[in-house]
This record gives structure tokens, sequence and C-alpha cells, in this order.
């Protein structure tokens, strides 16, 4: 791991929610980096601490939250120790966040030039008409037809999809570097979501910038992202390219995600929910967290929480399954095909051009740590 | 827009009409008459006299006569003060009262923003625990109890302002402030209420993470948004300032309507209950009115609509 290249290093980060039930364990132990340039794509269900992850980076968190452990390093300084001065600096300048539902996250009193100008005049000094000129270029940008009439539109006059881009160009138009969308498609028809995500991809190469992208659709993941980290309970279990996390996963809530998600290629004529919900994260459990909705729970799942077990250089997962004295087991069907694909392209070379990525992947160590891939 | 306004003008015109008729034949059953001295006239006294006013007609021809004249823009002459029309006679009084009415209703509004979005702001702390008692206060505290107290310690014990009567700025301080108790309460309430959802909404979730400064987000974003639905309370804050004025003219002497209106219902003086009557429902309803438009000049949600029409 390069340090230098690491724009963004997440380290033992712990956080706790104090709630009138009790404290809540929101986030434990997670590390990540982010380089610049890519896409880092966090997955999980509902309450699995993906939010709470990004409203960290962004210094945004709840008032009853406390950060009991960890960095969160950007440019190697820790943003948690900055204060509200130094954040608002950064916020919408360096790292800019694009949320979930356009239909609320505009001002709707606000003509949106205004609002996609607002950064620029915090942030760069401009003026109200400089920044208001440049606020219709990134209008353009984000392909809004008509840019100069509509401009001076306010949010109600724009469709859901339309929005949404207009919140990316809030959230692009002082080119930050890192930019966080919180499902930014998940509250758009699904030939919209296309769309966005084509635009978000497009716009990432015009402006370089590193996205981390947070979803619980993995359909998504597929054509977005360079690395995946699957969080569960507050925890990262999992994480690798986008290639060996979707044809060599190894946690089994991994493949519980993957069994559970609709695909053309799928014989099956129904999806495979992963039973149970989430446990309780004021008293999580002691072994490994997913281990009560586990088929393939052993008895030291219960009892201690499994480490990371390296797969390659670049691929981890906390699973006891990858310890050398755990039994084989046989993973899910779906898992399997997938990892005959992984097997197949792994021989032929091209895994890292997967044919469902539109574009190179970057992140993926290369073709040296082959040999350290599966057992 | 034009044919909205002439629809709404339309609807006020009813109104009034509405609210003349009722008040009139319900001001016709309250007990007593307009005289003075009933057991020392004679009957056939008392027959010219009502002769005079018009008052022995059946009750539907005084109605009648009655209407007919005000469409005309002749509210009759006061019972009370002779040959006073009831015009004049409001024309004399309204000076004051909208003096009083106008600075409380500013006052009550302009403090209850600052307070409601202070205590939104700054939630669940003791500024806002503060403001909380002051404004449940402001609005438990009938204005006659408020006004007295007011009377008591700042006119006469301290002695810093006019216990009573009119001149000058100084004496309408203490009847401004009695006045502007309800106002302030329920501004403070709703504006604390409507800031606190609206610093809860995810524009403003999106506005800090622009990297807006505190001010920035409070000022640009969540006081235009909680402040737009405070323009519908407006009309009922002014109903209690008229109201309201009743009660304070009374204690603090001030020769304005309210003060007028109250006597003239005590002696009967069914020219100017009327005559007063309608002004506080004109101006009720205009209001109203006003308040709808402005509400769509400043709401841009509902300025489209209102240009789709």
């Amino acid at each position: 791991m390069d340090a230098e290249k690491n724009i963004l290093e997440v380290q033992d980060l712990t956080i706790n929610f104090h709630t009138y039930a009790g404290t809540v364990q929101a986030i434990r132990n997670v590390n990540f980096h982010l380089k610049k340039g890519e896409t880092l794509a966090i997955v999980g269900e509902s309450g699995s601490g993906k939010t709470v992850t990004t409203k960290t980076i962004m210094g945004l968190l709840a008032n009853n939250a406390e950060v009991a452990k960890g960095t969160v390093k950007f440019h190697g300084k820790d943003i948690l120790e900055m204060s509200e001065k130094e954040l608002q600096a950064i916020r919408g300048r360096d790292i800019a966040e694009i949320f979930q539902d356009p239909m609320t996250s505009l001002d709707p009193t606000m003509r949106i030039g205004r609002q996609i100008a607002e950064p620029l005049m915090v942030h760069k000094g401009f003026s109200k008409s400089k920044a208001e000129k440049q606020a219709l270029e990134m209008l353009k940008l984000v392909g809004i037809t008509n840019a100069e009439e509509r401009v001076n539109d306010y949010p109600h006059q724009f469709s859901g999809g339309m929005r949404q881009r207009i919140v990316i160009a809030i959230a692009l138009v002082c080119y930050p570097e890192i930019l966080i969308a919180d499902e930014p498609t998940t509250a758009l028809d699904v030939t919209i979501q296309a769309q966005i995500l084509d635009l978000m991809k497009e716009l990432q190469e015009k402006i370089s910038t590193s996205i981390i992208f947070i979803t619980h659709d993995l359909g998504v993941v597929a054509s977005m992202a360079d690395r995946v980290a699957v969080m569960y309970a507050g925890k990262i279990v999992e994480y690798g390219t986008v290639d060996e996390i979707f044809y060599n996963p190894q946690h089994p809530y991994t493949w519980g995600l993957l069994n559970s998600m609709p695909t053309l290629d799928t014989a099956k004529g129904q999806l495979e929910p992963i039973p149970g919900t989430p446990p309780d994260l004021l008293e999580p459990p002691v072994g490994d967290a997913f281990a009560a909705r586990n088929p393939y729970a052993m008895k030291i799942d219960e009892e201690q929480e499994p480490p990371f077990f390296k797969v390659s250089d670049t691929h981890y997962a906390a699973t006891w399954l990858l310890h050398p004295d755990a039994p084989a087991v046989e993973p899910p069907a779906e898992v399997v095909r997938r990892q005959k694909i992984y097997q197949e392209r792994l021989s032929a070379g091209t895994i890292n051009q997967g044919h469902i990525h539109s574009k190179g992947n970057t992140a993926f160590a290369g073709a040296d740590d082959d040999d350290a891939i599966g057992e | 827009m034009v044919k909205y306004l002439a629809r709404r003008i339309f609807y006020l015109i009813l109104t009034m009409f509405l609210i003349a008729s009722v008040t009139f034949f319900l001001m016709k059953l309250m007990p007593g008459t307009p005289l003075n001295n009933q057991a020392k006239l004679t009957a056939s006294q008392i027959h010219t006299i009502y002769q005079q006013y018009g008052l022995d007609k059946p009750l539907w021809q005084q109605y009648v006569t009655y209407i007919v004249n005000a469409v005309q823009g002749n509210f009759g002459t006061s019972f009370q003060f002779s040959n006073q029309a009831v015009s004049y006679l409001i024309g004399s009084r309204i000076g004051p009262s909208a003096i009083i009415g106008a600075q409380g209703m500013i006052l009550g509004v302009i403090l209850g923003i600052c307070t409601g979005s202070l205590s939104a702001i700054r939630k669940n702390t003791w500024v806002d625990g503060t403001a909380n008692i002051i404004s449940i206060l402001g609005l438990s505290i009938p204005s006659f109890v408020f006004a007295i107290l007011l009377q008591y310690y700042f006119g006469l014990k301290l002695q810093l302002f006019p216990v009573a009567g009119w001149g000058g700025f100084a004496s309408t301080i203490l009847p401004t402030i009695a006045l502007a108790a309800s106002p302030f309460a329920t501004t403070s309430r709703f504006v604390r209420t409507e800031m606190v959802d609206v610093m809860g909404s995810d524009y403003i979730e999106l506005a800090r993470a622009k990297g807006l400064s505190r001010f920035g987000i409070v000022f640009h974003h969540a006081l235009r948004n909680s402040l737009i639905p405070l323009v519908t309370v407006i009309g009922p804050l002014a109903v209690g300032i008229m109201t309201g004025s009743m009660v304070v003219e009374n204690i603090f002497s001030i020769p304005g309507i309210g003060e007028q209106f109250v006597k003239s219902i005590l002696v009967n003086d069914y020219p100017t209950i009327m005559g007063v009557t309608l002004l506080y429902s004109g101006l009720l309803c205009l209001v109203l009115l006003i308040t709808d438009i402005v509400y769509g000049i400043i709401d841009p949600r509902i300025r489209l609509s209102g240009k789709g029409e």
C-alpha cells in the first residue's frame, strides 16, 4: 500500500451513539483507505454503519455520537481533531457529498443557480455573479438542457432525476478530491439510475475525483466501483477489488448478498434472501456478528471474533472459514458459479477488465498476486 | 392573477354582507334599549325618540334600510353622541388604535421571530428552556392581567411611563407591550417548531456539507423556509390584536376604537356597534386576502400554481 497515494485513511474507527436505550456501537474498528481517482464502494444492509462512516468523514456526526477510537486522515491530517472552522473549509471544497433523496435535499425556496453557486462563494470568495456564471457551466456539465433558462428555476420545477443532477452539480462545483455518494440512486427510477451513474463516472474522469460510493445495491456496485468493502453490523467483513468481491467472495455474508441479488445469468426463479435480521448493536454479539444468520457458522464463530485473513494483496475477509484448520464448505450454487467464472478468467488473464466493467480497473494489484488467490 | 383577485374580492364582499346581516339581528336580540333612563320617560316620549331613529319600524324594514344606507357609505349616526356620524366617530378614533395595534403586532412578531429562531438553534439548552417558559406565559396570561401588571409596576411604581391616557410616544409603550404579548408568544412557538423542523431537513444537511457556516445556514436557508409558513398565522394574530385592543384600550384609557366598541355595546348604540363590527371584519378579510397574496409572492412553489390559473 502506497501511503502517499492514499488521500483518505480511516484507522480503527469506533463510534458509539449514546441513546436513551443505551450505547449503540454503530462503527466497530473500521479500517479502509481511498486512493486518488478510485471508486470505493461500501456495501451493506440498512443499519450496518455505512452512513455513519460517511458522516464521520464529513465531520457531520450527530451530537450524541462519540468517536471512541481511531483516526480519519485526510492528506495525513486527522479530520476528527479538526475544529469546526477547519471542517467548514474542507466540506464542500475538498470533500463533498451527494445525498440519497434529491426530492428533499435542495432548498425549496432558493433558485438552483444560487444553490450551486454557494460553495464557490464560500470557498473561493467568488462574487455572486461570477459564482453564478460558473454554476451555469456546471449545470450544463451535468446535462440540464436549456441551462441558461433553468438556472433561475426553483427545485420543484425539476423532476427527481434532474434534481439529482443538480445535487451532483452542487457537490462537484468546487472540484472536490473526494466525493461521497450516499445511496445517490436509491430514490430514483431504475431508468434514471443508470443515467445518474453514467454521469457520475463521466464527471469523475473529467475532474478526477475519488468517490466513496455507499449503497446496498450490489448491482450498482458492479458498474461503478474499483474496490468494494462489505460492511456488516458496524464492521467491514470483507474487502477487495470489484472482481474479487463479485467472483471470488469468501465471507458467508458476501455470499448471502450475492445470492440474494438478481442477475441475468441465474436460472433460479426466486431470489434467496438472507434469513434473520442484523444484530442489535446495543449489545453486539461476542464472536462473528453474522454467526446467528450464517448457515456455515462454526462453534468458534460464537466465541471469538475472526481476524482478517488475506486472500490476495488486495483482498481480505474476516471469516474463520479461511483459517487453515477450518473444514472446507460448499458455498451457495450462485457463488460456486461465480468462482468458476473467476477461475476461468484468472487463467485467461482477463480478471482486471471484467466484462461487467466499462473501463479499466486500476486498483487491482496485478497478475503477480494471482497465486495467492483461492485455496 | 386578476381573475383570482376578482373572485377573492367578490367573496370578501359576500362575507361582509353576511357578517353585517348576522350582527344586525343578533344585536337586536341583546337585552335593553338605547335609552338611558327609560323609567323616567313616558310611553309617548319613547315612541317619539324611536320614531326619530326609525326604531319603531318592523325589524326587516330597519334591516333593509341599514343595508341600503351602508352600501351607499352611510353608516348612520351614533346614539350616544348626538349628531355624530358613525364614520366620523370611527375616523376620529382609529388613529390611536392603529398606532398601538401596528406597534404591538410588529414588536410581537419581530421579537417572536428572534426568540423562536434562537431557541430552535439552541434546542434543548437553557436558552430554549427560558424562551419556552416566556412564550407559555405570554400565551396563558390574559392580556388584561398583563396590562394591569405593566400599568402597576412600570407606570405607578417605577413611574417610567404614563399610567394611562393618550399623548405622545411614551404613552403608547405600555399598551404596545401589553398587545405584543400574545403575537410574540404565538410567533415564537410557531417559528421554533418550524425552524426545528427545517434544521433537521436534508437541505440543511446539504448546506452544512457545502461548508457553510452556522450563520450562513441559518440566515440563507433556515430562516426563509421557517418564516414562510408564519405568514399563515398573521391573520389569526391580527384578530388577536383587534380583540386584545378592546381590553387594553379600556385599561389604559386610550381613545381608540376598542374602547368605543365596548362602551357602545354597553349602551346599545346600534349604529356604532354595526360600524365597528364591519370595520373589524373588513380589516380581517383584508388581512387574510393580503396574507394569501403575500404567501404566493414569497413561496415559489405557490407562485407557480398561481401562474397556471
